[in-house]
């Protein structure tokens, strides 16, 4: 990207051209940074507030210095008389709060408890998990030409006959390692699209397959697809025989999951489901690329698990136009798992959840999230003291389940941080202390895609100007960290820093890193067969029996069934008839929008010009019933909480199923308690339930829910 | 002298807006007016599972086919920020003819 600074203000920002994979394209989030940045509303300088005064606009500016004077010896206070578990850093996704909010806890702080407040750890790291115990590979991306300079002209490439988007739209969800519009890209040279999608997206209108099925029931049509490769012999037969672990067992389970008793379940007919699986298990290659809906769902390691499978017995694993994994070892991750040793083997026990939790927290190095919060509630196993809120806004309707009754718990904390670039209602609501963020405009970093986990390409960050008086994060690790374990912080400088990164593994330094501006690692096909998926170099993949684990030998260990199954979702037309007579449609919540990241841009008004209001959609047939007409505002409600939107009537969606767009503040609201920015009035996610997640601690019901509708008189 | 025009490949539009932001940004366009603007169209459904849903982003009399830009060698904003690469600029005689190469769901604006 080019950012055009005059006077001290960001006055353009325009795609590059020469980068490979965006070729000069940029979305209206980036187009409108500008805004962002010199928005009259941001916080631009540190703050403190009385804690009496929590709720209230009274805040105070400070110097760094000064607030560093409040922090650091509030930490090393509660460290001694509770010890660092008595510190709980809470994670957001996305900016560049990822990959260093994990360091600020184990390195900087010294606390094990970082915690990623959604329930289940329900977005990405479950699909990480599933693909660390099936296949132990890094994470598992559809092959859209992204290391090659040359992209898909490249004489390597082979271009994927199909893919598969299973509950994933990705034109709007930025997805972590991929560009999202390359779809469009394949699209015009020919690949063919298959949508496992609730909706009828646009993308699904110019799609070969779409199979519109009832949320949450994904992991039966995924059984019902194998069943049908296997039963009719089309699976790939070397590879499963070479490389795979547990067929017969997986044929056998199948077996219970014939194309018609699945119909029945998930709404799509028994032809289509037939249809499909024929069609990519006789299309070479082909891939599938697997969203959120994966992770939000209970049942969805088994589903993750399912997709993996399938992958695996059509033959498209780590083949060019098939799916690309990812090396053992993340690019640049080296550092990140290394702070971990900041923590003594006791403390690092006394992590949240680790111990109920084994599947989870061997996968990932967080606190359980569901756990956290009852940690909070009851004090035990002992009492949480403070929070350090890392770019996280999760009393919105961003991530948590049940907002409501996090937001009770976490005033019951003695001492708060924020970091964040605006006021947001967590911060109104909890900050004694609110540290300033710069945008990724104003602060040197590097980007790397999948975290590294399968990385397409690493790119530098240039600062182009800093508005006021902030902080990136590794600028706030590395001073906070030299105050408390100046051990683990040896760095004189972020470019220091990220040379000491990049040195190693890449022999280039940081600024090299920033004339060649993008670097894109070599990707090798079949790494299975040439011993570079594991860590000893022998050929096979990374797990404990050396194969892809269609039957799991960590699953049983840990108490969960071997074999993908399928499960009703906890509340449902099925699971719960007679609550469904009260809450007669099914609700998914969370599709995205071009207008907003999460909870973020709501205050950009270019943007919310586009989309001024929070939505729900729902089939006009249904509305006609209910007296709704479109653009009428209405109440979403269930035995958990309600939430207001305005109804956007659209026959791509089931009669019996609405969708509620997240994320929904109001900034222009007031920020005072009890209002919070209007945060309690579109709250989607409080009609979603604490804990309900699956046997291994991952997935909760997000995106598949029951709920009434009715009109109301007064909107938002 | 030929008039230039701009050519969408409308079966590759995905709405994503950028066009519209990118030319309110170039030409400094104030909130409810545009310089392009995006129509929709649909979603209904045919039969089975073909459906209509077209979004065609429509320039309007603001519209100056970023002269300034293409002075200097640039493409029009819209054109270079557009993610579904799917709009070109150039004379109307060569994009008529790329159109007629292309087939369905495709339209040229002379604004
Ligand atoms: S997805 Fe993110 S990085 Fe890409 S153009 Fe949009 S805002 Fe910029
Ligand atoms: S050509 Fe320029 S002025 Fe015309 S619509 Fe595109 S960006 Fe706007
Ligand atoms: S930028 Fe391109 S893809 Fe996006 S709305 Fe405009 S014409 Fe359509």
């Amino acid at each position: 990207m080019k950012l055009h600074v005059k006077n001290g203000r960001l006055v353009k920002v325009e795609g590059d051209p020469d980068h490979p994979i965006s070729q000069g394209r940029l979305c209206i989030r980036c187009l409108t940074l500008p805004e962002y940045v010199h928005h009259p509303q941001r916080i631009t300088s540190p703050m403190k507030r009385a804690p009496e005064d929590r709720g209230k606009d009274k805040w105070q500016k400070i110097s760094w210095d000064e607030a560093w004077d409040i922090i650091v010896p509030k930490i090393k206070q509660l460290k001694k008389d509770h010890g660092a578990e008595s510190i709980v850093v809470f994670g957001g996704t996305g900016r560049q709060a990822c990959l260093y909010y994990y360091p600020l806890g184990f390195a900087s702080i010294g606390t094990p408890n970082v915690c990623y407040p959604l329930s289940g750890w329900s977005c990405y790291g479950p699909r990480c998990s599933i693909t660390d115990y099936i296949l132990g590979a890094g994470y598992p991306e559809i092959d859209f030409a992204g290391t090659y300079p040359d992209r898909y002209d490249n004489p390597n490439y082979v271009l994927p006959k199909w893919i598969m988007e299973w509950g994933k739209n990705p034109l709007m969800s930025n997805p972590d390692g991929f560009f999202g519009h390359s779809l469009i890209d394949l699209m015009k040279r020919g690949t063919e699209l298959i949508m496992i999608d609730p909706r009828m997206t646009w993308l699904g209108t110019r799609s070969k397959y779409v199979c519109q099925l009832r949320p949450g029931t994904d992991a039966a049509l995924a059984l019902a697809f194998i069943n049908v490769i296997i039963n009719e012999d089309l699976y790939d037969k070397d590879f499963v025989a070479n490389w795979c672990y547990g067929f017969d067992e997986l044929k056998e389970r199948v077996q219970e999951y014939p194309p018609e008793k699945v119909a029945d379940i998930t709404w799509v007919p028994a032809e289509k489901i037939r249809e499909v699986a024929r069609f990519i298990a006789t299309n070479k290659p082909g891939a599938i690329q697997w969203g959120l809906a994966v992770d939000e769902n209970p049942n969805g390691v088994q589903l993750g698990h399912a997709i993996l499978t399938l992958c695996a017995i059509t033959g498209n694993l780590d083949v060019p136009g098939g799916i690309t994994l990812g090396p053992p070892a993340a690019l640049l991750g080296k550092w990140r798992m290394e702070t971990r040793r900041n923590l003594s083997p006791e403390l690092w026990d006394k992590r949240i959840g680790a111990k109920e939790w084994p599947a989870l927290s061997t996968a990932m190095a967080t606190t359980h999230p569901d756990e956290t919060l009852d940690t909070l509630e009851t004090g035990k196993p002992y009492k949480l003291r403070m929070g350090w809120f890392n770019s996280s806004n999760f009393i919105t309707p961003t991530c948590s389940a049940q907002p409501d009754r996090w937001y009770r718990a976490l005033k019951s904390l003695e001492f708060n941080v924020v970091q964040d670039t605006f006021m947001t209602p967590t911060a109104m609501a909890f900050a004694d202390v609110f540290l300033p963020l710069p945008t990724f405009a104003e602060a040197d970093g590097v980007v790397v895609t999948h975290f590294g986990r399968n990385a397409v390409f690493l790119g530098a960050i240039n600062q182009a100007l800093r508005v006021g008086d902030t902080k990136s994060d590794i600028e706030v690790c590395i001073e906070l960290g030299k105050r408390l374990h100046p051990d683990m912080w040896p760095f004189d400088s972020v470019e220091d820093f990220f040379t000491k990164q990049l040195k190693p593994e890449l022999g280039i330094d940081f600024n090299d890193l920033r004339e060649q501006f993008v670097y894109q690692p070599k990707y090798e096909y079949r790494k299975f067969e040439s011993g570079k998926l594991r860590s000893d170099g022998e050929p096979g993949f990374n797990t404990v029996t050396g194969q892809v684990e269609l039957t799991s030998t960590l699953f049983e260990a840990w108490g969960e069934d071997a074999l993908p199954y399928y499960q009703e979702p906890p509340y449902s037309p099925v699971s719960t008839p007679e609550l469904f007579k009260e809450y007669p449609l099914v609700l998914t919540t969370g599709a995205r929008k071009f207008t907003s990241f999460h909870s973020e841009h709501r205050q950009i008004s270019t943007l919310r010009e586009i989309d001024p209001d929070p939505e729900m959609e729902i089939h006009p047939d249904t509305a006609a019933k209910l007296g709704i007409i479109n653009g009428d505002w209405v109440m979403m409600e269930n035995m958990f909480g309600k939430s207001k939107a305005r109804a956007k009537l659209t026959p791509i969606i089931h009669p019996k199923v609405v969708h509620a767009t997240h994320g929904w503040w109001f900034p222009e609201k007031p920020g005072e308690e009890p209002s919070l920015f209007g945060v309690w009035e579109a709250n989607i996610n409080t009609l979603v339930p604490h804990k309900h997640i699956g046997k291994l601690g991952f997935g909760c019901p997000m995106k598949q829910m029951i709920c009434k509708v009715y009109r109301i008189e007064e909107g938002i | 002298m030929s008039r230039n025009g701009l050519l969408i490949d409308y079966q590759y539009c995905t709405g994503c807006h950028s066009c519209e932001v990118a030319c309110k940004n170039e030409h400094k366009i104030p909130r409810g007016k545009w310089g392009i603007k995006l129509t929709e169209v649909g979603p209904w459904q045919m039969e089975g599972d073909k459906w209509e849903w077209n979004y065609v982003p429509v320039p309007t009399s603001l519209c100056d086919l970023c002269e300034d830009r293409v002075k200097n060698g640039e493409k029009p904003t819209c054109v270079h920020h557009c993610l579904g690469q799917c709009m070109e600029y150039g004379p109307v005689e060569e994009l008529a003819k790329k159109m007629a190469e292309k087939g369905k769901r495709v339209v040229l604006f002379a604004p």
